[in-house]
């Protein structure tokens, strides 16, 4: 079977953005991924996060591993540089890629068998070093390509479709990333595109790494009375933490949308702001440990607790740390590189 | 045979306790008298406490090989008496620190005893632990200086340059120093039969480690990503890197022009560089065979997706952990077909560390000529050893090979752009770059794809890219850098070797001819093999091939890739994870060519 070319039809009243693009000119090939899959819902909210944000295709890199997550870097942006790397690697990948450009956006789609199991320790490094990407991770409790083996973020008591019940506890990327020092953490839901479009849009302008775990239901093998990664189960569980407005630097707020409760803004790195609607609680997106055990208290309650979690602008990526050069690495003209022989010369003397 | 600027010395210490510095000092003093002079640092994988040994060889016709037997011992180390004695050659001299009573084990009939009470000397005269045994050790020097006839002006001097700014411990050093010069004066006859007298056959030269070479090729060649995972014996090169780029590739304002990752583990290491090379830049990574084992699959990836990407393997000894600080070239089969599938991949062969200058500048031009991993085949001996090498040298004119890629206005001539449709004449497709133009828009991917990029399961389109690969290697045989022969007068046999053998077996050879034992010489330098190297062995009967591991990797290689039958190459084989000897070659060959009718 080779690749499928979905035929790009513009309908002449479509909506342009700022760049004079649709939505369709950030699509991608077709999904060859299951019907009802949670993870197109996903694609579908990227295509609409980056034509929102008026980011020219081409100055995106998407990155992926391997599984039925990582597959979807194909189905957006088809004019983005896609790169779909081994098992559970893609962060070494995305790392070294904007080691060597910086200015691209770069955005990795994974998922839980990808990054929680095989590439779990390459992900933790990547928000150790605090990459400049948006880190999607589809999560949906199963290995679906292989047929159904249990992740590890499968909960305990969770059942997979021959009714076998999964018996180690999950790991729970957002912990984890509390944990690790992440400087973006965010819980999401594939059905729910009204949260998760401007939490992806905040993620790509965050200046650090951006982890947005998603709910991503598998239709095939996953979406059964006793799995806790159900479209069923995540409805009725779901707990949205504050819902958030991404306002990107430059935007007018032209009209003020009635909410609920007392609004909250956090500033980005670019000027754009993220304006947090809070409901009930007072729940402070910059403050990591309430954030943890928040997001615990509300899994003990069988709740899975949904939103921009947690937020912290300012702190250095891995090119602040480094000091590196305002621009791409590969903007560097070779003859600023090379010290010459002349440098050679005098170097020489120091090993005599 | 020793003599005058002729001989070979060893020193038996504890690591960790400074005697590092003793004998680099040494080393370098012989260096700055225009002598030639070649270290081996035998060191254990350990902080402190373990057996250590250096071995400084002195040749005035600039033969740099490692030779055994001594014809001095400095017996530092109680704990290796008995071995360290036994290495003396007969007439030789051994030194010990006869502060003790002198062990038995130290008795030979035919050796004479110096004895030099360094730490009764050192205890009186410092204060304090650290500094009483660090300074036994510039002791040693000191005696070695009277014994050995070193100029003291030039390890004044020497001494002047280290220590200038710290006044305190550039007075030890002169105190410590003059107590083994003064005792070994006073009490035996110096200097001894064999010993230095200036010269002046270095000056056009340095003595350098092949990991500070390589990362300064790395420099030079424009290199600005590099990605590791600490490893013995690979990690000075990026440390050296590092540093060469703090001083070079710093902006106006303090900003670098470089990024330095250090990895999680090598498959991240791989993957980083991967990641760097497919968005245009000159990226490295330096390991070691475990750290090539893990790179595997990444390597397969960058084969199959087509990325530049370059590796660095400072071979040590393996298999598994094996022994960490001991030499080997035993990487050669598993790094030439790394990685699952079909894969090949380009090797470079330094034998020293001015070519693992120049090596490391093919390299990158290579891995972006061909879009494909290269390899850089070095090891513990060339990467870690301060060789004397000729000063490095930079064609200023020199530009980078950043093989076929479109820019925006090469896109502007085609009227869609896929990745592996075009073809140059060696198989290499055309490539872009992400960010620079939406007409350069591609995907990677180590699944099935394509000529288009795109993914597939058909059979045709698979092979159809899978065989241009195969094009692309072969032209990659013929760019790789030529074997270094030397042919002697048509000889009927000949010897093959790669990397730092080169130095036992060049003065091998010259020792051999002068017994009346004439052969050519071919040292290869690239993998995949090209022209050349199928034209030497076609013009030789037999070939003996010397190479360091058990299995005779170099061999086997030669055999599985130019179809020489394997009757024609006898197989010389040294494993034990020291340097090549001189003396290994001469008597290796001889007793393979019994039986063998050499003509010249």
């Amino acid at each position: 079977m080779t690749s499928i070319t979905k035929p790009k039809v513009q309908h002449p009243s479509s909506t342009r953005n700022a760049l004079g693009l649709t939505r369709r000119d950030y699509e991608g090939g077709m999904s060859t991924l299951c019907a009802g899959c949670g993870h197109d819902s996903v694609t579908a909210a990227l295509i609409d996060a980056f034509w929102q944000l008026d980011i020219e295709p081409h100055r995106v890199a998407k990155l992926s591993g391997i599984g039925c997550s990582s597959k979807t870097t194909a189905y957006f942006i088809n004019q983005a540089h896609g790169f779909n790397a081994v098992h559970g690697r893609m962060p070494a990948v995305a790392t070294g890629a904007n080691a060597a450009n910086r200015e691209l956006y770069f955005v990795g789609v994974s998922g839980d068998g990808d990054s929680l199991s095989i590439g779990l320790g390459q992900m933790c490094h990547a928000i150790r070093r605090n990459v400049s990407m948006l880190y999607v991770l589809e999560n949906n409790g199963v290995y679906g390509l292989t047929k159904g083996q249990f992740s590890a973020s499968a909960d305990i008591g969770s059942k997979s479709k021959k009714g076998e019940a999964n018996v180690q506890p999950p790991i729970d990327p957002v912990l984890l990333a509390l944990t690790l020092g992440a400087s973006f953490v965010a819980r999401s839901f594939s059905g729910d595109k009204a949260q998760l479009i401007p939490i992806l849009k905040a993620g790509l302008r965050h200046g650090g790494f951006a982890m947005v775990d998603v709910i991503s239901p598998c239709v095939t093998f996953n979406d059964h009375e006793a799995s806790t990664k159900s479209y069923l189960y995540t409805r009725q569980h779901y707990h949205e933490v504050a819902p958030v407005d991404f306002v990107p630097l430059r935007r007018e707020i032209t009209a003020t949308e009635a909410t609920e409760g007392s609004v909250r803004s956090v500033t980005m790195h670019d000027g754009s702001t993220v304006h947090f609607r809070m409901l009930a609680e007072d729940y402070d997106p910059t403050d990591r440990e309430a954030a943890y055990h928040y997001v615990r208290a509300a899994h003990q309650r069988g709740e899975v607790a949904t939103g921009l979690l947690y937020i912290e602008e300012g702190a250095a990526d891995m090119h602040g740390v480094n000091g590196s050069i305002e621009g791409a690495l590969t903007g560097v003209p070779y003859e600023t590189l090379c010290p010459g022989n002349a440098k050679l010369q005098e170097l020489m003397e120091e090993y005599r | 045979m020793s003599g005058i600027n002729d001989f070979c010395f060893k020193i038996g210490t504890v690591n960790g306790t400074g005697s590092a510095s003793a004998n680099g000092l040494l080393m370098q003093a012989i260096f700055r008298m225009g002598i030639p002079v070649v270290g081996k640092n035998v060191f254990p994988s350990n902080i402190q406490g373990l057996p250590t040994w250096y071995e400084i060889r002195v040749n005035k016709d600039g033969y740099t090989a490692r030779t055994a037997p001594f014809d001095l011992m400095v017996a530092m180390n109680t704990g290796t008496y008995a071995r360290d004695v036994a290495e003396i050659k007969s007439d030789g001299y051994l030194l010990y620190d006869s502060s003790w009573p002198m062990a038995k084990s130290l008795l030979r009939d035919d050796v004479t005893v110096i004895g030099i009470p360094l730490g009764e000397m050192c205890n009186n005269t410092f204060t304090g632990d650290r500094e009483r045994t660090l300074m036994k050790n510039i002791a040693y020097a000191g005696a070695l200086a009277a014994l050995l006839a070193i100029d003291m002006d030039v390890v004044h001097a020497m001494l002047q340059e280290k220590f200038g700014k710290k006044k305190h411990l550039l007075e030890s050093n002169y105190k410590a120093i003059r107590l083994g010069f003064d005792y070994a004066s006073e009490h035996y006859d110096c200097p001894l039969p064999f010993h230095l007298e200036k010269m002046d056959a270095t000056r056009d030269h340095i003595l350098m480690d092949g990991n500070t070479a390589a990362a300064l090729g790395c420099v030079y060649a424009g290199a600005t990503v590099g990605a590791w995972y600490p490893i013995t014996p690979a990690t000075s090169l990026m440390e050296n890197f590092r540093a060469f780029c703090e001083r070079y590739r710093k902006d106006a304002s303090g900003k670098r022009n470089f990024c330095i990752v250090q990895a999680e583990d090598e498959l991240a290491a791989a993957g980083m560089v991967i990641g760097a090379g497919w968005m245009g830049a000159r990226a490295f990574t330096p390991t070691a065979g475990p750290g090539i084992s893990l790179m595997g699959e990444f390597v397969g990836l960058a084969y199959y997706a087509e990325v530049p990407a370059v590796f660095f393997d400072v071979q040590r000894t393996g298999p598994s952990t094996g022994m960490p600080t001991r030499t080997q070239q035993a990487d050669l089969l598993s790094t030439a077909y790394l990685s699952h599938g079909d894969t090949k991949h380009v090797m470079l062969f330094p034998a020293n560390p001015e070519e693992s200058f120049t090596m490391a500048r093919d390299a990158f031009d290579l891995a972006e000529r061909f879009q494909t991993p290269v390899f850089v085949m070095m090891d513990l001996d060339i990467g870690m050893n301060d060789w004397m090498c000729r000063r490095l040298e930079w064609d200023d004119s020199y530009r980078p090979d950043r093989g076929e890629v479109l820019d925006s206005a090469a896109l502007q001539k085609v009227e869609r752009f896929f990745r592996y449709v075009s073809e140059n004449g060696d198989g290499v497709a055309a490539r872009t770059l992400p960010g620079v133009d939406p007409k350069g828009s591609y995907f990677t991917r180590g699944s099935g794809h394509n000529k288009l990029g795109d993914y597939t399961e058909d059979s045709d389109e698979y092979r159809e890219v899978v065989d241009r690969l195969v094009r692309k290697l072969a032209a990659a045989a013929e760019a790789v850098p030529a074997p270094e022969i030397i042919n002697q007068g048509g000889a009927s046999a000949a010897v093959i070797t790669l990397g730092a053998c080169r130095a036992a077996v060049l003065e091998g050879l010259d020792r051999l001819r002068e017994q009346g034992v004439v052969l050519d010489y071919m040292r290869v330098r690239g993998f995949p093999f090209g022209a050349p190297v199928r034209e030497f062995l076609a013009r030789h009967e037999k070939h003996i091939v010397i190479e360091q591991n058990r299995d005779g990797q170099l061999r086997s290689l030669l055999t599985l890739e130019t179809g020489i039958a394997p009757e024609r190459l006898l197989s010389f084989r040294d494993y034990g994870g020291l340097p090549l000897g001189t003396n290994q070659v001469v008597e290796g060959v001889l007793g393979l060519l019994q039986g063998v009718e050499v003509s010249a």
